[in-house]
């Protein structure tokens, strides 16, 4: 039964992209409902986590003023880790400790906070400590939500979900099916505590200046994941991430805080983060599907935003700038389809998909669309790989008297025996053709 | 890898949480189908704040007070979709201090 709209636009749902979206409305002038289950904006949301500038700045371009922002990242490191030692990459630029900074390590409470009271500024009205159960329907268009709180039946015009990975409304409306364990990573991390001091002298960094380390090898256990290690302000952020169904397949039974415990001794890794104080433990699931994965995300008076809809770039480590954009992107058709006066239906919302399509947020999955298939067929990119470039830098570094001709035979002739020459090409042809 | 013992309980009493008592979020549906059918009991161990025991006799336990509502158990139990998976009510459940 169709009653009237309350509301032009619900919001389900305050993290990254839900923001976003009501922000955009409520900007342009539109009557707009946000509703977030937790006690307040970001209690329920987690993230590495950085934050990249650019899909923030196109929606409060001045955000560097008051935002709540850790530390700007001068220095990414990229390390391959075998049982004992590591190699990698660090990129350390001056051009990155100057303003304006591209991207920052945030602390999502804090973050989500902040973003959340610029969207109530901008005349948005949010309801927190409310869950949705469920979607209204008048016939096979949506007209409002249901919550969990007396009289929670609320109608709108738009109903925008922004309800993360698990995407539980749009499921129960069977927009689509339940998310597979092998498009889905899960994540634990942990933040620890130390003095800021300590951390400017370990990581070699300023007083706002970071670093980010990115890990591959021995630290998922044979499964396809990566481990990270971010500087805030006061306190490390250090978590590990791996496939779903990996985690759910690994004949050891590993469990995740095992993965993460496990991670925190290894060699390379524990100075770092020595003495650091636990403040919390966290865990998430990342869709990391890719193209592939994304459902529909329109239709008759509903749309899908940020992780809900599997907005995220696994490759790049993508997913909150993805989550703001398509959040605006979302915004912007409701204002569009509101202006065009021709109603709300998935005709009148399809401008949503255009504007996607048209973004990076499309182009750049598009651009890795094979990449999760082929990473998940070929583990020895999480596995061999990382060992032998650990174990052939650790052999040509060594000192003892064999001559470097013979340690790079004895090298190649380990990494043949790995993994073979035609393996060898055929990866690097693989990769090659996913990234390409 | 050189399993090592983790107590989980330790990391989670960090976390801050509103217990809904009495309303647990999921639920196990038909817990026999635990016990007798399904053999690898994944959600034991990939459960990251450790809420399903296996019991002595086969049979697995769910105590949700724990809870990161990462939603693992439930896309995990895709054999036999034995998991009644819902967010608490609002309000209640984790409350991250940093997320």
């Amino acid at each position: 039964m169709k009653k009237p709209s309350q509301f032009d636009a619900i919001v389900v749902g305050a993290g990254p992209s839900g923001n976003a979206c009501a922000y955009t409305m409520a900007k342009a002038g539109l009557k707009v409902l946000q509703i977030e289950r937790g006690e307040y904006p970001g209690s329920k949301n987690v993230q590495g986590a950085i934050l990249y500038a650019k899909a923030l700045e196109e929606i409060i371009p001045d955000f560097r003023e008051d935002a709540p922002l850790e530390r700007h990242i001068i220095e990414q490191r990229m390390w391959l880790l075998d049982e004992s030692s590591f190699v990698g990459t660090h990129i350390r630029s001056e051009d990155h400790n100057k303003p304006p900074y591209n991207r920052y390590t945030i602390i999502r409470a804090q973050f989500d906070k902040w973003f959340s009271s610029k969207v109530r500024e901008a005349g948005a009205l949010l309801i927190c400590e409310t869950t949705v159960n469920h979607l209204i329907m008048d016939g096979d268009q949506v007209v409002g939500v249901q919550c969990d709180r007396e009289q929670g039946d609320i109608y709108a015009d738009v109903v925008v979900l922004a309800d993360g990975v698990n995407s539980t409304l749009a499921r129960k409306a069977g927009f689509h099916g339940d998310i597979q364990a092998g498009d889905v990573a899960l994540a634990v991390k942990e933040i620890l505590f130390m003095p800021e001091e300590t951390i400017r002298q370990r990581f070699n960094i300023g007083e706002e200046s970071g670093v980010v380390i990115e890990m591959i090898g021995r630290i998922t256990d044979g499964m396809m994941g990566t481990g990270f290690l971010y500087t805030n302000k006061e306190s490390l952020t250090i978590g590990v991430g791996c496939m779903l169904g990996d985690f759910k397949n690994n004949p050891n039974r590993t469990s995740p805080y095992v993965l993460l415990e496990q991670m925190k001794r290894h060699p390379a890794i524990a100075p770092l983060i020595e003495g650091g104080e636990m403040k919390e433990y966290c865990a998430h699931l990342i869709p990391e599907g890719g193209f592939h994965a994304i459902p529909q995300v329109y239709g008759n008076g509903w749309m899908i935003v940020g992780d809900s809809g599997g907005f995220v770039n696994a490759v790049h480590r993508e997913g909150s700038n993805l989550a703001m954009t398509t959040g605006r992107l979302a915004g912007e058709a409701v204002i569009a389809a509101k202006a065009a006066n021709r109603g709300f239906d998935s005709k009148a919302l399809k401008s949503y998909k255009t504007a996607l399509d048209a973004s990076f947020v499309m182009k750049d999955l598009h651009k890795y669309r094979d990449m999760p298939a082929v990473l998940h067929k070929n583990p020895q990119f999480f596995t061999s790989y990382p060992d032998m470039v650990a174990q052939a830098a650790r052999t040509m570094i060594t000192v003892d008297g064999v001559d470097k001709k013979t340690k790079e035979r004895e090298i190649f002739a380990h990494f043949r025996k790995t993994r073979k020459l035609t393996g060898l090409v055929g990866d690097a042809y693989k990769l090659w053709k996913a990234i390409r | 890898m050189n399993a090592i013992t983790v107590n989980v309980e330790e990391k989670l009493f960090q976390n801050r949480y509103r217990v809904d008592a009495g309303r647990p979020h999921i639920r196990i549906k038909d817990a026999s189908v635990c016990t007798n059918d399904c053999v690898v009991k994944s959600c034991t161990f990939v459960c990251p704040a450790s809420c399903y025991k296996t019991e002595g006799n086969g049979a697995v336990t769910l105590i949700t007070d724990g809870c990161l509502e990462c939603g693992s158990c439930r896309v995990i139990c895709s054999e036999h979709l034995n998991v009644d998976w819902e967010y608490p009510r609002g309000g209640h459940g984790i409350l991250f201090k940093f997320g």
